[in-house]
């Protein structure tokens, strides 16, 4: 480079020398172009506005332009991959002008396009606090859900995974949810198109049929600036994903498999067979019983018993590139993945074709995106899990005789079974097939055409669409313990989604450089259709009779719930002098789920913004250590619709939807007429959301962040709700507008580029969050002393709710007895409760609340360590401040667990026991609300790339990753790690050892 | 292109053309229900209307045993005679449960509060039938048939239907009344939606449900006549002897109704209906059939009217799997709970079954020191799932185990009102002074329900005190839902004079303060409708 640079010099110096001697009346201008650093930037190109006039600077970053005819000029620096720079200059004939110029580099990653609502802005205009993870930066390893990709990357987000099930999905949570009952998940738009949150039968998850691999970028829209365009449905944020498209240039073929073993982390600490046994003879010798007779000789571990190291293989081929106008790019994928529990497993085949073809010198441009799965699930019965922590130990899974299909269950001298007894935990999932299968379209055609008249202005069309279909059946044969009341179980399932989405905008974007402003206008309108079509089927029998099982006799064949969205939208964004933006959106929703008078009136949703770029301000142009400063105020309302009933407002009849409902009078069942409760002014839940946030970056970028604070304020909440008894046709109201709710916290994000050398790279990111949140009205008449909504049902016993809702405290609070404790022995005692109320009795008027599930802080932390052709990553979160219900504590750890009162049987315990010895269940106390704060390294991993291997044209990349590396907790059982905050019967999430390896050619 | 361009700009317009008839594209009903005027438009459509009336005190909801009509309950608790019967049997000397769930030890214990779950549960489930009953109330006028053209036989019909709902109106203000006191109060009349009901007092309950069960006596059907399950004349005036038996306790000291009494419980006893020869029949899955003593009974069925409350409640809870479920009818079920404290076997004195047939216990385990083991106390075991000739109901080829009613479901029918409990009314009345009556009717009354229980007369008695009758009352309706009532009318349901095994929470049993003769009303309401007052003491 410098070479021809300097030869360019030389010819250039020559040029101007010789052209000295030819005028006189003019004058020179030299300078000096410097860059960020203050070193010298050779080869810029230094010109006049408006002229041919201009110089190259040389190796020491002088330049000097010879000949200048007197007057005024603009005079500008360019260089690749810097800001270009002008200044105004006069020139003397005869004299020399001096300009100097300080080049700041072009900062790439404040100018990538970030999508928004409707349009794409790039980084460095945003005004809503936005979050953007792209595919470089997903967690590795093994994923069946796109959720899991962003765990612990993006401050106030708190992906969860449900469950160690293949497929199971994860709850997301942005600033952790507006709503009480309504739902609080985000809003999901893959390329543009909304989905819906409805699930589909056959799958554990909606979002599981979206191959992770096709996913290019996550973007988080969180405050209500940049989610209030969605309106109605982004209250609990709105995550956009874009899906890879094909690059320019020739075809790029990429073939990745995975291919994993998921092992069994940790197992619930039970007794083990010596300790049940000892136990039992221990109880024999205090009650002069014979309980010791009923034991068993083996040591049987069912936990081992049930679950299995789990093979995974996960194969993505892709081939993109373009043809003339036309980038396109096609994908393959492949999963097959066996859970942790034994007879789990999820095959996968998905299709992805996209094609972005352009027209009329590309002032038309398409974008078809389609999309295809087909899924093959067998779901073991998670019975299993609970049955293996309470299954007598000292049993072996088989017993001689056993009409059983040979399993060891408990059962008398006749055979009759205990039905008080669990079912043998291995024979719950040998005995249990229930297979699903799910296909599932979706996709959209968006056209987008710039007017050729008037090029600022733009229509777009976007026809999407989701159709799904999902089916299956489950089979129990009449020989299995698990289903002996109904002679076995053959049932079937089948359900289908058609949901689709029309959305049309014009958007007016020009730049007005007289008034140093740019106004970007967006205009649309959007109508949704969500429609889900269920046959309803009755179960049988599977013994030769095959007889119909009584209670599953439907009343109606079908049921097609259905609700529809109509909307309006609008967007201004105002840009005066590249530095301070204003931007003001505006939706106005309908819903079917509202009465008409209520759709409109209350569904208008505005927000405004307002960003001021510090940077670009002289006092910060030219810092050498500030590279970015970014002020965002933003102020916006939001509803929530979903989760509540499609009908909530209309008053009907309903017939009983099953058989098993009927009333008797004379010798003839009557199908009944049910009145439903309705609330006739049902509305839209609304969310004020204010926010200030700060973008920043020093250093050229090395160090950038944000920082932003939020207060959100919930009116009224669609709730659960009791009503005045005698005024409805319930005494609840499962959604009515009742309550407020706040939410404020605090985020911050920073990424760091700790060492760019040409061998070595070490990039981090640390991202915090703080939520508070309470609920602050719950009562239709405003008399909230004690106005409380019992949810977090439990098991054990029937009935019992282990949370409530209610005002002063965040939902969800564990509402429990105060445990009183033996002073000496430390120990809990059993059923001794404090009088809270002082009343002299302790009832149900001494529960209090006391903490909740949700963390006060969640923390994420990611590094990447790249030396040479090697690179080393790890992911950690951390959730600090939550609390969990031991339910497996509190229902299984007495002496009554293992010595049944209710017949000849023993059972396990929980090893808890041995701390407490309680005789019977305390499920409220106190003591089984545990601190489940924890830290888990979600992520390590390893890999190298070969580069190009063969012949300089296939690159390869090898790579090895552990996910669940470890949990740092004080949790006294599985997995701290729940979203409900009630424990029972997890499904365990596995460690998981992958290796990668990735073709490119 | 040009044509594809074309295209797009079509569907932009379509898609704007749209918006005008889309406001009604967003008016979407459901697929499976139907508006009022739909249901009401036929003579079937009412009866199908009454049968939900009747339904909402039989099951937990209309989409089979694990849905509710109500909320912030667990949908198999919350029928209305599972929590009747949990409140009226579990304070007593005659159910002790072992279940430690929410709410369930403060009944035993006599501890309840007013965020009591269960107690809510009933409350709500009284007013949910009042409620459902009032709309029908409100669409069975004889205007509201008229305009809907329905005439003759049909309108005759629909008005009795009408009255059916009156009464079963009348009857969960009683429970109400009976239990809570001071309710609020809902009729045809008010509306439905953000409306505050006003609240009653006790005294004008008392009233109303008089003027009610009045009102309607000549519509009702008359005795015997009507279809099995559904109300008639008679079970009108057995209520009306039950109300007035009890009137001192609503009303006040002085206040008795027992002239009244007597002439009720007269008109039933006069009505045709029998005494059922075999006792245990009556508890029977079968006892549909033949039926001559029940007067008005809830209805289940195994298979078509299932539920987890109830008979199957009732049935399952009183056994473990140590006692053999199969022998109950219910071979999948045992939910070990309810057994009875040493008082009600004592009552019999022996209580083995041999001398009075009417002492079904299991077990002679009379001592209780720990409540939550099933195994202390004497199990109960007076309602079966099992038909009279012994097998069970919806058996697969006759097998004890294999039913295809799942093994758990009651097709047991509940008596809310049987003739027996007409002579007891009868007597007592008689003795606390009621006019009208005799003394030697009255012991002749006793010594009808004491013959059948021994087979012979060897039992019968010669004279009668007030204590005898109540100890009858023990030994002939134990576990059907009285005796917290009895209990509170002889005033030993709080006091220190009469004690049971952890009455108050205390082994040995203790006396309680005397408010909690009255169940609280639940807090829940109580901050819902600012018009209700909470009843002393809570």
């Amino acid at each position: 480079m410098r070479k021809t640079y300097f030869k360019k010099y030389v010819l250039v110096c020559l040029m101007l020398a010789l052209s000295c001697v030819a005028f006189a009346q003019t004058g020179t201008i030299t300078g000096k172009v410097l860059d960020n650093t203050n070193q010298p930037l050779p080869g810029v190109t230094v010109g006049l506005t408006g002229s041919t006039m201009g110089a190259p600077t040389d190796v020491d970053g002088n330049f000097r332009i010879n000949n200048v005819p007197a007057g005024s000029y603009t005079i500008t620096a360019r260089y690749f991959g810097f800001t270009t720079s002008q200044q105004t200059i006069s020139v003397t004939a005869g004299a020399n002008t001096v300009a100097n110029f300080n080049l700041q580099p072009e900062l790439k990653s404040l100018n990538e396009v970030v999508v928004i609502g409707y349009g794409t802005q790039t980084r460095k205009e945003l005004t809503g606090a936005i979050s953007t993870v792209t595919s470089k930066d997903f967690q590795k390893g093994t994923t069946t859900s796109p959720a899991e990709l962003i765990q612990g990357k993006v401050a106030g987000v708190a992906v969860s995974t449900n469950s160690g099930q293949p497929g199971a999905g994860a709850t997301i949570r942005i600033r952790q949810g507006a709503s009480l009952n309504a739902s609080n998940d985000p809003l999901i738009v893959v390329d543009g198109v909304p989905l819906s949150n409805n699930s589909i039968s056959g799958v554990a998850n909606p979002l599981s049929l979206i191959n992770p691999d096709d996913i290019e970028t996550f973007t988080v829209l969180k405050d209500a600036a940049s989610t209030a365009i969605y309106g109605s449905r982004a209250s609990n944020g709105v995550i956009i994903i874009t899906t890879k498209k094909g690059a320019a240039g020739t075809p790029q073929v990429n073939f990745s498999s995975k291919n994993s073993i998921a092992t069994l982390r940790n197992k619930v600490d039970v007794l083990s067979a010596d300790e049940v046994r000892a136990y039992v003879k221990a109880y024999d010798v205090a009650t002069g019983t014979n309980k010791s007779a009923l034991l068993g000789s083996a040591n049987t571990d069912w936990q081992d018993q049930i679950y299995q190291n789990a093979l995974t293989t996960d194969n993505n081929l892709s081939i993109g590139g373009s043809t003339k106008n036309m980038p396109y790019r096609v994908s393959v994928g492949y999963l097959d993945q066996q859970g942790l529990l034994k007879t789990d497993r999820l095959q996968r085949s998905t299709a992805a074709i996209r094609l972005s073809p352009k027209f009329f010198n590309n002032d038309l441009k398409l974008d078809i995106n389609l999309n295809g799965s087909y899924g093959h699930s067998r779901f073991a019965n998670q019975g299993a899990v609970g049955a293996a922590v309470f299954f007598d130990p000292t049993q072996q899974v088989y017993r001689e005789g056993s009409p059983y299909n040979g399993y060891y269950e408990w059962y008398g001298a006749d055979k009759v079974l205990n039905p008080n007894a669990p079912r043998n935990p291995v024979a719950l999932l040998n005995d249990n097939k229930n297979i699903g299968d799910t296909y599932r379209t979706f996709g959209n055609v968006s056209a987008d055409y710039r007017f050729p008249f008037l090029k600022a202005l733009r229509a777009n069309v976007n026809l999407g669409y989701d159709l799904s279909k999902g089916g299956g059946s489950t089979y129990v044969p009449f020989t299995a313990a698990q289903s002996f009341g109904t002679f076995g179980l053959s049932s079937q399932y089948h359900q289908k989604n058609y949901n689709s989405v029309v959305e049309a905008y014009l958007n007016y974007n020009d730049t007005f450089k007289s008034i140093k402003s740019n106004i970007n206008a967006t205009a649309g309108y959007g109508f949704y259709d969500f429609r889900t079509s269920n046959r309803n089927f009755a179960s049988y029998g599977t013994n030769s009779a095959a007889a119909i099982i009584s209670n599953t006799i439907p009343s109606f064949p079908f049921d097609i719930p259905q609700y529809r969205l109509l909307s309006y939208y609008g967007r201004l964004i105002y840009t005066f002098d590249t530095k301070y933006i204003l931007a003001a959106t505006i939706r106005t929703d309908g819903s079917s789920k509202f009465t008409p008078d209520n759709r409109y009136n209350y569904g208008v949703f505005p927000s405004v913004a307002f960003t001021w770029r510090m940077i670009d301000e002289d006092f910060l142009k030219t810092s050498n250590v500030v590279s970015d400063l970014k002020l965002r105020l933003s102020y916006g309302v939001t509803g929530q619709q979903d989760g509540i009933p499609y009908y909530g407002y209309i008053p009907t009849y309903f017939q009983n939807s099953t058989n098993a409902s009927q009333y008797q009078f004379g010798n003839t069942f009557y199908n009944t007429y049910s009145p439903s409760a309705y609330d006739a002014s049902l509305k839209w839940e609304t969310t004020q959301t204010t926010n200030i946030g700060f973008d920043f970056g020093f250093f050229n970028q090395r160090i950038s962040g944000s920082v932003d604070a939020y207060y959100k304020n919930t009116k009224d909440l669609l709730s659960v709700v009791f009503v005045p008894g005698g005024s409805n046709f319930s005494n609840q109201l499962s959604a009515s507008n009742v309550g407020n709710m706040i939410n404020r916290g605090i985020e911050f994000n920073l990424n760091a580029i700790a060492v760019k050398t040409k061998d070595i790279t070490w990039n981090l990111n640390y991202n915090i969050a703080y939520n508070y949140n309470r609920i602050t009205n719950l009562s239709l008449t405003g008399n909230n002393s004690s106005s409380q909504v019992l949810t977090g049902g439990i098991s054990g016993g029937t009935g019992n709710n282990i949370q409530v809702n209610q005002v002063g405290t965040s939902p969800r609070a564990f509402y429990v007895y105060k445990q009183v404790y033996d002073s000496k022995s430390g120990k809990p005692l059993q059923g001794i409760y404090e009088d809270l109320n002082n009343d002299g009795v302790i009832n149900g008027n001494d529960l209090y609340t006391y903490k909740t599930p949700y963390p006060k802080f969640i923390m994420g932390f990611s590094t990447q360590f790249s030396y040479k052709k090697w690179t080393a990553s790890t992911v950690l979160r951390a959730h600090l401040g939550n609390y969990m219900y031991n339910n497996l504590q509190s229902n299984a750890a007495t002496q009554n667990t293992i010595i049944s009162t209710a017949g000849d049987l023993i059972n396990n315990a929980n090893a808890n026991l041995l701390e407490t010895g309680f005789t019977n269940s305390q499920y409220f106390s106190d003591y089984y609300i545990q601190n489940a704060s924890f830290l888990r390294m979600d992520n390590a991993g390893l890999a190298y790339d070969f580069g190009k291997i063969y012949r300089n044209k296939i690159r390869l990349n090898l790579s090895a990753n552990v996910q669940n590396v470890f949990v740092v907790t004080k949790y006294k059982g599985l997995d701290p790690e729940i979203i409900s905050g009630i424990d029972n019967n997890f499904y365990p999430r596995p460690r998981t050892y992958t290796l990668s390896l990735n073709l490119g050619f | 292109m040009k044509k594809n361009l074309l295209k797009y700009i079509c569907i932009v317009a379509l898609a704007s053309t749209g918006l005008t008839s889309c406001k009604k594209a967003l008016e979407l009903t459901p697929t499976n229900a139907t508006t009022a005027e739909q249901v009401y438009s036929t003579p079937a459509g009412y009866k199908q209307s009454l049968a939900k009336v009747y339904s909402a005190y039989a099951l937990t909801g209309s989409g089979g045993s694990a849905s509710s009509d109500l909320g912030g309950i667990d949908a198999g608790t919350s029928d209305f005679l599972r929590l009747y019967w949990s409140a009226q049997e579990w304070t007593t000397d005659e159910a002790v449960c072992a279940w430690n769930d929410t709410d369930v030890p403060d009944f035993h214990n006599l501890s309840w509060g007013s965020n009591n779950s269960i107690l809510r549960g009933l409350y709500f489930r009284s007013l949910y039938q009042i409620t459902v009953a009032n709309a029908f109330i409100r669409e069975s006028s004889d205007d509201a048939i008229a305009s809907r053209g329905i005439t003759g036989n049909d309108a005759t019909s629909i008005r009795a239907y009408r009255a059916e709902a009156r009464f079963l109106r009348a009857y969960q203000y009683w429970i109400l009344m009976d239990l809570f006191g001071n309710p609020p109060f809902v009729d045809e009349t008010t509306p439905i939606g953000k409306y505050l009901p006003e609240r009653i007092t006790r005294a004008k309950l008392f009233a109303y449900i008089e003027s009610e069960l009045k009102a309607i006596e000549t519509t009702l059907v008359a005795p015997r006549q009507n279809e099995y399950g559904r109300a008639d004349q008679a079970a009108d005036w057995a209520l009306q002897a039950r109300l007035y038996l009890n009137a001192e306790v609503y009303l006040g000291t002085g206040n008795g109704r027992y002239a009244d009494a007597i002439t009720y419980a007269n008109k039933v006893i006069n009505s045709g209906y029998t005494l059922q020869s075999n006792y245990a029949k009556l508890f029977l899955a079968d006892n549909n059939v033949g039926n001559t003593e029940t007067i008005l009974s809830i209805n289940y069925d195994g298979i078509n009217s299932q539920n987890y409350g109830a008979t199957t409640y009732i049935i399952n809870a009183s056994l473990n799997a140590a006692m053999n479920p199969t022998l109950y009818g219910v071979p999948n079920g045992g939910w070990g709970g309810n057994r009875s404290t040493s008082n009600l076997p004592l009552t019999f004195g022996d209580f083995s079954g041999n001398t009075d047939k009417r002492a079904m216990f299991y077990g002679n385990n009379l001592a209780i020191n720990n409540i939550n083991d099933f195994t202390q106390g004497v199990a109960v075991v007076k309602f079966k799932n099992l038909n009279s000739n012994g097998t069970t109901p919806y058996s697969i080829g006759g097998s004890a185990t294999n039913t295809s009613s799942g093994g758990v479901y009651a097709s047991t029918d509940f008596p809310l009102f049987r003739l027996a409990e007409m002579y007891l009314i009868y007597a007592e009345a008689t003795l606390r002074g009621g006019s009208g009556g005799s003394t030697a009717t009255a012991l002749t009354g006793i010594n009808l329900l004491r013959t059948r229980a021994y087979g012979n007369n060897s039992g019968n008695l010669n004279s009668l005190t007030l204590n005898d009758v109540l100890n009858e009352r023990t030994r002939e309706l134990y576990w059907e839902g009285f005796r917290r009532t009895d209990l509170i009318r002889y005033g030993l349901f709080t006091s220190a004079s009469y004690l049971w095994p952890y009455k108050g929470g205390v082994q040995n049993g203790k006396g309680v303060e005397s408010y909690r003769n009255l169940f609280p009303i639940p807090n829940t309401d109580l901050v819902n409708n600012p018009n209700l007052v909470q009843n002393p003491g809570y």
